[in-house]
């Protein structure tokens, strides 16, 4: 029988994270007759057992005195260990921060063949294909693992995850072991951004670009978002010029999102722009440019003056939702 | 402080790609090639704690003949040595790992940086990857950090904020954009790195872990409803987003 291996991160003290549950879903998808185990190094009872809602029943919790503050090379190690116990032929993580971290090792760890930043899975256990963007998204790759073992890393928000039911996992405790040179990176302490919804998490982006002629018409881009709780974006270009922060930033050398709903108010399209944007499920482009390479990508376009369109979308959209 | 940099050569960002006869690859001509733009945040950091710490910044890279090119770039810049691990093959970021990894064994880095991925396999995965082989520790994607005597504090970029981290020399870490400001080389520089020596490494062939079976431009699967800015048209496209797309 094949093993398969799902790392999962609590969120909080009664849920997973978002990224996690994609991760079981998508081990579901190419399981057949796989065994699947989620595995965490922390999280509370109740955020671990919720893993049995995407399809799992037991979930291993590895417990150490080294794994008390998070560190990325003592869970590489501690993951590893398991996954070597039980011969575990995929381990599926999500390739968030965490997973980016974990997975090169866990590659180098068990000899298995790293298939990252997946964006489609194939195959089953016995043999599994992955399709992934290379060259900021103007190509596909399919690869697949050559060792007979994969390390998956499955880029966030592509796929959806599905609750498939609400039998509580059980949990299990793992003792690896571990030694002071396995837990040599430590994770001292974590800042969340207050208030402002960050573009890697929202689901829908309403972004910004030259288009918006300065950073004192931005207040339209926040006001849509707001009205949809969306998370504000931004080009390259703006925030060079020093009207948004780069936190806002959407493309190569910014953030890469895949959100339901990506809106892209005076954004003219740029390959640049594009790879960051480009695995959004649904992209409407408001431009005063036909020409713009924007609405080459976009499922939905309206060309127009962003000063008027924007006003006039947040209200039609604010009658639909609050009508 | 001994310094180990790696850089690779990859398609200019605004290069339109396509796929080449043995739909793997890409069809290289006319296309220009430069040095990995995140590589350039680690090349300056190599070269900034030189001057905060003292040693030597070696470059290295692995590739073909006209990876050279770059190699020269990171002279001019001011590194004290370029070495390439030679070859034509397409290797993955498996076997380069390893050859970076030999490479390392041999000089005993303090320090090993990368740019946070190559913008040709955006795989992310180098630093970890090279740092397991070597049994050193790493942190990728830092903004900004600080060494003091071995020990060092640094900041990266997770969804939603930052995480704080420490780790001890050596180490091994990839660069975030903004790290630094990367200097540019002044042209008696670039002139003088034309006929600075570049040492050739044989590549070690090891194992071979992932198999590419295919590469193809993304099949756009766009609706492609494009109006214009009518009170009736903008109505009609939130409807769509509620009734055809549903994400609203």
């Amino acid at each position: 029988m094949k093993h398969i291996i799902v790392f999962i991160e609590a969120k909080d003290s009664q849920s997973l994270k978002r990224t996690s549950h994609e991760a079981l879903t998508a081990a579901q998808s190419i399981a057949g007759g796989a065994s699947i185990t989620a595995f965490a190094v922390n999280g509370s009872e109740q955020a671990l057992q919720s893993a049995g809602n995407y399809g799992v029943q037991s979930v291993v919790l590895a417990q150490h005195e080294l794994l008390g503050s998070y560190s990325s090379t003592a869970t590489a190690e501690a993951l590893a260990q398991y996954a070597r116990s039980i011969d575990a032929d995929i381990v599926i993580v999500s390739g968030n921060a965490t997973g980016k971290e974990i997975a090169p090792r866990l590659s180098v760890k068990l000899k298995a063949g790293l298939l990252p930043d997946c964006i489609a899975l194939s195959g089953d256990t016995t043999s599994i294909a992955a399709t992934r963007p290379v060259y900021a998204g103007k190509a596909h790759i399919t690869v697949h693992s050559a060792s007979g073992k994969a390390i998956i890393a499955l880029r966030p928000n592509v796929f959806t995850a599905k609750q498939i039911g609400s039998d509580a996992a059980t949990i299990t405790a793992f003792s690896p072991n571990l030694e002071a040179r396995h837990a040599r990176v430590q994770v001292i302490s974590t800042m969340k951004n207050e208030g402002t919804l960050d573009v890697a998490e929202a689901d829908i982006i309403v972004s910004g670009g030259r288009g918006m002629k300065g950073p004192e018409h931005f207040p339209l881009v926040e006001q849509l978002a707001s009205t949809l709780g969306a998370a504000v974006g931004a080009s390259r270009a703006v925030v060079d010029a020093g009207w948004r922060p780069h936190g806002e930033q959407v493309g190569q050398t910014g953030k890469t999102v895949s959100p339901s709903l990506y809106i892209a108010c005076g954004i003219s399209g740029a390959v640049q722009h594009l790879a960051g944007m480009s695995s959004s499920k649904c992209i409407l482009a408001i431009n005063k440019d036909k020409d713009a390479p924007i609405f080459k990508v976009a499922d939905y376009g309206i060309i127009g003056d962003v000063f008027e369109v924007l006003p006039k979308l947040d209200a039609s959209l604010k009658a639909m939702l609050h009508g | 402080m001994n310094i180990l940099v790696c850089i690779s050569q990859v398609p200019d960002t605004t290069t339109k790609i396509q796929v080449s006869g043995d739909g793997q690859t890409i069809d290289k001509s006319g296309v220009k090639f430069i040095l990995n733009p995140y590589d350039e945040f680690a090349i300056e950091e190599g070269l900034k704690l030189r001057e905060q710490f003292g040693g030597a910044v070696t470059a290295l890279t692995v590739g073909s003949e006209t990876s050279k090119e770059i190699l020269r770039t990171a002279l001019a810049m001011g590194v004290d040595k370029a070495c390439i691990v030679k070859t034509d093959a397409q290797l993955d970021s498996y076997n380069v790992a390893e050859n970076i990894a030999g490479f390392a064994k041999n000089i005993s880095p303090d320090l090993i940086i990368f740019g946070r991925q190559s913008i040709d396999f955006d795989s992310s995965s180098m630093a970890p990857m090279v740092a397991e082989m070597i049994d050193m520790p790493s942190i990728s994607v830092v903004s900004s950090w600080k060494i003091e005597g071995n020990e060092i504090q640094a900041e990266r970029d997770i969804e939603g904020g930052k995480e704080i981290l420490s780790t001890t020399l050596p180490c091994v870490i990839s660069a975030q954009k903004g790290l630094n400001d990367p200097r540019y080389p002044k042209l008696p520089d670039i002139m003088k790195a034309k006929s600075k020596p570049i040492e050739e490494i044989e590549p070690c062939h090891g194992n071979h872990l992932v198999s590419l079976s295919s590469m193809a431009l993304p099949s756009s699967k766009r609706v492609g409803m494009i109006v214009g800015d009518s009170d009736a048209d903008i109505t009609s496209i939130v409807t769509a987003l509620h009734e055809q797309a549903k994400v609203i």
